[in-house]
């Protein structure tokens, strides 16, 4: 302080000078500058060590950065003790689940760190290309965390995907150096070649404590069920063919192709003598002289065939992938690229993604030791599983391994299934089988009859016609069948008329008025209706006895998924406009039966309004017209199941009867209701009506037989 | 320096420094942004950031495998052969099972029952083990010869563990050395139920050494499970039925299922010891209104003793509940650990289509490789018990239906009785077989499931009646008439049977025609028969002759058997299309009938379609079921005489049907169709389908006939009583409707109607 008030003081002497007292609070003024400057110089300097520390460490970093340039370098002391991992480990007891309580599954990347040891020198592992890509695979998807206190999983940044590449005395090291290593908990180790000389285990060498690993190369020794994730090992070769098409059917002229190059020499041998046997029909390829991976030769001698590698595995129908020293190899990956069935015959070998996927439906399994019969094994299988196997291949391929992200995100989708055991796939889901529109699912699937105590609901859909429908509901009434019945009011200008004004029936009645006039109404899975069984009926349908509805009910238990109904129509192709065409004529066919009056299951009024696809339920309440069309498509569509006509076909009061006032409406009726089929049909993306010959009657309907000994006698007049 | 300037000046510096000490840090994060925002535009630029990355992996990995490193081969190959594992710990199907005895065929042997000891007392089995004896014994895995056989069943009883137990065995290890086969346990099988005991339970305590052997096993965790091995079963109590057993009691499929209880328990709890805080802490989740559940602790015979100051009140609690009616009454029922993993509860829980929520960690549930539980049951987490509530209030309405249904499924089909649980865990090991085909999850998880669907039959589910619709696909077209001569009546050029051929010849669908001969009349010369033009005939003789023999894989061949009538049934070769038109020779019927009859039969390809039908009734007053073949307003049977069915119940018959029911239909040279239509039932669960057709066939039954026969009516009666009882139910359901083409009897002219002679020709 002394030195800086001599300066101020020359200073001061050069100039005026100034009264005592203000100089004293000059200098102290300058004073308070001059803290000022310095405490700026600090903060300065502290900022720019801060941003600095931001970028080359990352540590606790709000943002992660995958700049490869930018990597921190740790010093290590090399692991002297041997250990492995813990072989006990389950799901339920080396899994913190407390740190997954959140609603998703979180995953936290370290930052990229090199490792080195402090003596030598000597790097534990350097970066691969492909680890790269499944730290930005997890970076980018949805269960990236940057918050490592919200994360439920913890990947290191550390590349254990090669065990000849790493140095397994530093890697161990390397990972208890880590934040959150905690013994490994929750930590997710990424390993494809594991192993190594002369041993090859099916493990890695390095203590990795309770990390789950997500392998490329378990047997079943070592694979912890429940636990371990197993993985394809990845193949770089892969990569620049996906763009190319696979070979079509035709071309896989060989029933089996061999491009394997490390086969045991057992295997080898093996395959070679079959070969020999079967030239037509196996592919042997060995590696040409240049040693590129990337073209196979045959193994004749003199007249060699060089071929372009992975792309020959298209030309066969089977692909060979046999034991070599490390149990799994990239070549699965490089068959499944070209379409090509999988032959593994390596036993006890963990199949990739093996806890969801069902590869009976793609891959053919050989045990080691029957390796020479494999082709009588082989030509058993029939044409038709072939083809069914060929399209597994290409829908498994291009959903689960097509690229290094697709694999790492379905390995966590495969953790995510474990940890939330609510958001998991079903098997169904996971291996849909057979990929064409056709295919379905019937979500009501139990067998049995549906119980006949229960009766049905009667739903009917009324704008103003009193008089009917109180006919209607005097007629209802006395169907031993019926439950209850709901009156869906869907006038808004009118109340309905009180419900003392009603006819006096002996079964429950309710009302509900709606909101607003929609056709969708009729289909809201009301909770008022607590039967399964709906009979949705218009308020003139008063024509159907007793009978006849107490028999359509009966029809419906024993076809409880189908629309069980009276009066049909049919869809025909016109081929000179080219589209389709609504008909109602009295034909040898159906393939709707309109909801004027038809029992359906109550889930299918639910998936009406809750999971009809694209924009059908509002175009059609927008329309006022199709909902009868809308409701056949959609239960077609899930069940691929026609419907049920019940009784000979009646004289409905229907808007397309013929009727020489309304003919030219008719017409135009016809016409909307032509456009709808065409319409749903486009939204479908086919035609799923199907088309029945056959109604259902009585047993004994018509037979001649008394009358009085037939349990449904009023059945089918006019 | 004047004041003002030096008091702006201080004023400053202060607010300087205060913006330092408060808003620094915002200078921190600000600078960092656009360096980021550049780096990752240079990203998107094309240069990905990995393409200068070296790959993992090089040629070396990938390499021919030199003589060099053939060295590490041998050792890598003996390391592979259990080398590096204790071998038995580490039992996998490659190294401690025979593959080689199960080549031909899958056969199960069964220890014939140990000598009566120097007491003379029978050696002690329990009633469970001994129904899990007489499955195998009365199964077709059933062999007496140990030489073919490929699995071995104990006959010493395994089933209960517990050393404190009645039904415990003693002195396992030495009954074992007395064995023959033994083998140190090689393609052996044991079942077990309960193992170790109070205190700890122990999972791998069975008192003896299981050495080689496949463990059936209950309750058992991932950690004792060997993976691919070992088979865990559900744990069953003792009245457990020995076949069918009580179908799911799932009666309505209500959507939604509004039960009056969302979750609920009810079961006893340990105060102390191993499993016991699950069950202990499960009182938090009781509220009473839609969560019961409700636990004591009076249970043993000391739990007055050991009670703690809940036990009082839980007990209170607990008696105003039924278990049963919570089981009806509730949506889900709570599966939690008692002192062995599993418990009889997942089972009863099943049963009544309450979904299981498990709450028994590390538990392999039962059949665990082949049945999908996530369809359904629900995961829970002992470690987050309270998370329960909000795990099942958060499950979708359409789950739960889905949900609800597949434990049906799966009950019928793999849980409902000892057969079917035993019969499982042999197809799962049978799937192991190198030879055998695989069934995939979708054949496994859905009805009629594995144990009705032999994989033999065809690899592809393309083949199989069941899951077309699933896999959007139609049964493949045309079908084949089987025509079955039994009678062999004199032919003149007008007989029945040729008046049949002929108008099997016109119908549009027909792929060939097959004629089986077992009339004892020599077969009519080729010229005979009438012209079947591009329509391939056929004619089989049945019976003495050599053809008939090989054909049956039932050996029924015998120096005194007579050929079966079940040989109608047999998959022959020529049968090529889906659908197999079964006619008897005297059958009456137009081509219009055949084809309309056929058109249904696409639609419904699981089921037998066809004319003349019969009903059962349960006869109150004989306590027996009676067969009528008078006219009545319902079906359960349509007689095979006249309908289509799919090829693949031609080999269900002949290939899974119980040795003994193919016996009684031998004994009887009848019932074959009856015995058809119980089978088709209990694989669809579901009634036959009846199309309408001419009166007069075979309802007044012909002179020449063996159905004018009082005695052949009895028979019938007595077949059908014979067939539910093996089957351990009865399969056939009734139907009230039949099925007309779309016109039928209307009053249209008859020349719009597409099949006119159905009701040209009425009666």
């Amino acid at each position: 302080m002394n030195k800086y008030t001599s300066l101020l003081g020359a200073e001061q002497r050069s100039k005026t000078m100034y009264h005592p007292k203000e100089q004293i609070l000059n200098i102290l003024t300058y004073i308070l500058l001059l803290i000022v400057a310095v405490c700026a110089t600090v903060l300065l300097c502290d900022l720019s060590s801060q941003r600095d520390g931001f970028f080359y460490s990352k540590k606790d970093s709000a943002v992660l950065d995958l700049s490869i340039s930018h990597t921190q370098e740790v010093l290590l002391r090399p692991d002297t003790e041997h250990r492995g991992q813990n072989v006990n480990c389950t799901f339920w007891d080396c899994l913190n689940i407390y740190k997954c309580e959140h609603d998703t599954l979180k995953v936290y990347i370290y930052p990229l760190q090199e490792f080195v040891d402090e003596k030598t020198d000597k790097v534990a592992s350097t970066l691969s290309s492909e680890y790269f890509q499944i730290l930005e695979a997890v970076h980018k998807s949805r269960y990236y965390t940057s918050n490592p206190n919200e994360a439920c999983l913890f990947l290191p940044s550390l590349d254990l995907l090669n065990q000849d590449v790493f140095d397994k005395h530093l890697a161990g090291p390397a990972l208890a150096s880590l934040n959150f290593w905690d013994r490994g908990e929750n930590h997710l180790i990424f390993n494809m070649l594991p192993g190594s000389a002369p041993n090859y285990n099916s493990i890695l060498d390095v203590n990795i404590d309770n990390a789950i690993v997500l392998g490329g190369g378990f047997d079943s020794w070592t694979y912890r069920p429940g636990f371990d994730v197993s993985i394809p090992v990845w193949s770089p070769l892969v990569h620049q063919t996906n763009l190319l098409p696979i070979h079509a059917a035709a071309h896989r002229k060989y029933l089996l192709v061999s491009a394997q190059l490390n086969l045991l020499p057992q295997n080898l041998r093996t395959l070679t003598d079959l070969t020999a046997k079967n030239t037509e029909q196996i592919l042997m390829l060995g590696l040409c002289d240049n040693k590129d991976l990337k073209s196979r030769c045959t193994l004749a001698k003199p007249n060699q065939k060089r071929l372009e590698y992975p792309r020959v595995l298209g030309r066969g129908k089977f692909c060979f992938l046999g034991r070599s020293l490390r149990v799994g190899q990239p070549d699965l990956v490089e068959i499944m690229s070209q379409g090509c069935i999988p032959v593994i015959a390596i036993d006890n070998y963990v199949l990739p993604f093996e806890d969801v996927i069902d590869w009976s439906l793609t891959a053919v399994r050989v045990r080691e030791s029957e390796l020479h019969s494999v082709m009588r094994k082989l030509e058993a299988i029939s044409n038709v599983k072939v083809v069914e196997m060929q399209k597994q291949v290409q829908w498994l391929y291009s959903n689960y391994f097509k690229d290094l992200k697709t694999m790492t995100i379905t390995a966590l989708e495969i953790l995510e299934s474990r940890i939330f055991p609510l958001l998991a796939r079903s098997s169904r889901q996971w291996n849909v089988v057979n990929k064409n529109s056709h295919s379905t699912f019937n979500p009501l699937f139990l067998t049995s009859l549906a119980p006949k105590s229960q009766g049905f609901t009667a739903v009917i859909l009324t704008y103003d016609r009193v008089e009917s429908l109180f006919l209607l509901i005097q007629k209802l009434a006395v169907v031993p069948s019926l439950q209850s019945i709901l009156v869906i009011w869907n006038n808004q200008k009118k109340m309905p008329p009180h419900l003392s004004t009603f006819p006096t029936i002996s079964k429950p009645l309710k009302i509900i008025q709606t909101r607003e006039n929609k056709l969708s109404n009729r289909f809201y899975p009301y909770p008022e209706i607590e039967t399964e069984a709906i009979l949705t009926i218009d308020d003139d349908i008063i024509m159907l006895t007793s009978d006849e509805l107490d028999f359509g009910y009966e029809v419906w238990r024993e076809f409880p998924d189908h629309i069980v109904g009276f009066p049909s129509r049919i869809h025909v192709w016109d081929n000179a406009t080219m589209r389709w065409h609504y008909e109602s004529e009295w034909t040898n066919q159906i393939s709707m039966v309109l909801t004027g009056a038809a029992f359906h299951h109550k889930y299918w009024s639910h998936m009406y309004t809750y999971a009809m696809p694209g924009d059908i339920k509002h175009w059609v309440d927008d329309h006022m017209n199709c909902e009868d069309i809308a409701m056949n498509f959609l239960v077609a569509n899930i069940t691929n199941n026609p419907p049920i006509k019940v009784t000979p076909r009646k004289k409905f009061k229907c808007p397309e009867c013929t009727n020489t006032e309304m003919l030219s409406a008719d017409l135009n009726h016809m016409r909307e209701r032509s456009a709808c089929i065409d319409r749903f049909s486009k939204i479908y993306g086919r035609m799923p009506l199907r088309t029945v010959e056959f109604r259902a009657d009585p047993v004994l309907f018509r037979d001649n037989f008394p009358d009085k000994l037939k349990r449904y006698n009023d059945i089918g007049s006019l | 320096m004047q004041a003002k300037k030096r008091y702006i000046l201080v004023f400053v510096s202060c607010a300087f420094l205060a913006y330092c000490y408060f808003g620094g840090y915002r200078l921190k994060v600000a600078p960092h942004r656009p360096r980021r925002a550049q780096h990752e535009s240079a990203k998107d630029g094309g240069v990905q950031p990995y393409a200068q990355l070296p790959s993992f992996m090089g040629y070396e990995q990938r390499q021919p495998l030199s003589n060099e490193s053939a060295v590490a081969t041998a050792t890598a190959a003996t390391a592979v052969s259990g080398k590096r594992k204790p071998p038995v710990a580490g039992c996998r199907m490659e190294t401690c099972f025979d593959f080689t005895k199960c080549y031909d065929q899958f056969l199960v042997y069964v220890y014939p029952p140990e000598p009566l000891n120097s007491l003379g007392a029978a050696p002690p089995s329990s009633p469970n083990y001994q129904k899990i004896l007489t499955a195998i014994q009365e199964s077709r895995y059933h062999t007496s010869d140990p030489a073919a056989a490929c699995l071995f069943v104990l006959g010493i009883d395994t089933l209960d563990r517990d050393s404190l137990s009645e039904d415990y065995v003693r002195n396992v290890p030495s009954r074992l050395a007395r064995l023959p086969h033994w083998n140190n346990g090689r393609n052996h099988i044991i079942f077990n139920l309960y193992s170790g005991t109070w205190p700890d339970y122990a999972e791998h305590s069975l008192g003896f050494d299981a050495g080689e052997a496949i463990l059936a096993k209950a309750s058992m965790s991932v950690l004792q499970m060997r993976h691919g091995f070992d088979v865990s079963i559900p744990l069953f109590h003792k009245q457990f039925p020995l076949r069918a057993g009580a179908t799911g009691s799932v009666q309505s499929n209500n959507f939604p299922a509004n039960k009056k209880y969302l979750l609920a328990f009810k079961g006893k709890r340990y105060v102390h010891g191993i499993g016991s805080e699950t069950r202990n802490s499960l009182f938090h989740l009781h509220n009473g209104r839609d969560m019961v559940m409700v636990t004591t602790c009076k249970h043993g015979k000391s739990w007055r003793e050991l009670q703690d100051n809940r036990c009082d009140e839980d007990n209170r609690e607990y008696d105003r509940y039924d278990y049963g009616t919570l089981l009806q009454n509730s949506t889900f029922c709570l599966v939690p650990r008692g002192r062995r993993l599993g418990s009889f509860r997942f089972l009863e829980a099943l049963q009544a289509g309450c979904i299981p929520v498990l709450l028994s960690n590390a538990w392999v549930l039962p059949f665990e490789s082949k049945i999908d539980w996530k369809q359904a049951a629900i995961w829970a987490d002992e470690r987050l018990l309270l998370q329960v509530p909000d795990i099942v209030r958060s499950i979708s309405a359409e789950r739960i239906f889905a949900l609800r249904q597949q434990t049906q499924v799966l009950w019928e089909r793999y849980f409902g009785s000892i057969e079917k649980i035993v019969f499982t865990t042999f197809e799962i090991i049978r799937e192991r077989l190198p030879d055998y085909p695989v069934r995939s999850s979708l054949v496994w998880n859905s009805a009629p499931g594995a144990l009705l669907t032999l994989p033999t039959f065809a690899d592809s589910s393309r083949f199989m009646p069941f899951l077309l619709n699933a896999m959007g696909v139609e049964p493949r077209h045309n079908y084949t008439a089987v025509i079955y001569v039994q009678i062999g009546a004199a032919l003149g050029p007008n007989a029945a049977l040729y008046k049949l051929v002929r108008t099997i010849t016109k119908s549009q669908f027909v792929d060939r025609i097959l004629i089986l001969w077992a009339a004892d009349r020599p077969l009519p010369l080729k010229k005979r028969w009438p012209p079947t033009y591009h329509i391939p005939l056929h004619v089989i003789a049945l019976g003495g002759s050599s053809r008939g023999a090989a054909a049956s894989p039932t050996g029924q061949t015998g120096p005194e058997a007579r050929p079966s009538i079940s040989q109608r049934f047999l998959p022959y070769e020529e049968i090529q299309t889906d659908a197999v038109l079964s006619l008897d020779e005297d059958a009456i019927l137009n081509t219009d009938e055949l084809d309309f009859a056929y058109t249904v039969w696409r639609d419904f390809p699981e089921r037998i379609v066809g004319y003349p039908a019969r009903a059962h009734f349960w006869d109150d007053s004989k306590n027996a079921w009676g067969y009528t073949s008078k006219w009545t307003n319902y079906y359960s049977i349509v007689l095979t005489g006249a309908a289509f069915y799919h090829r693949y119940y031609n080999y269900l018959y002949t290939n899974w049907l119980s040795l003994l029911l193919l016996k009684t239909v031998q004994q009887s040279s009848n019932c074959e169709d009856i015995l058809m239509n119980l089978l088709v039932s209990h694989v669809t669960r579901k009634p036959p389908i009846k199309v309408t057709q001419r009166k007069g066939y075979k309802d007044h039954e012909t002179a020449r006939s063996p159905w004018n026969d009082p005695d052949h009516f009895i028979q019938r009666q007595s077949c059908l009583n014979t067939f539910a009882a093996v089957f351990g139910y009865m399969p056939l359901i009734r139907s009230n409707l039949r099925m007309d083409p779309m016109l039928y009897r209307d009053p249209v002219s008859n020349l719009r109607k597409k099949y006119r002679q159905i009701e040209l020709v009425g009666s």
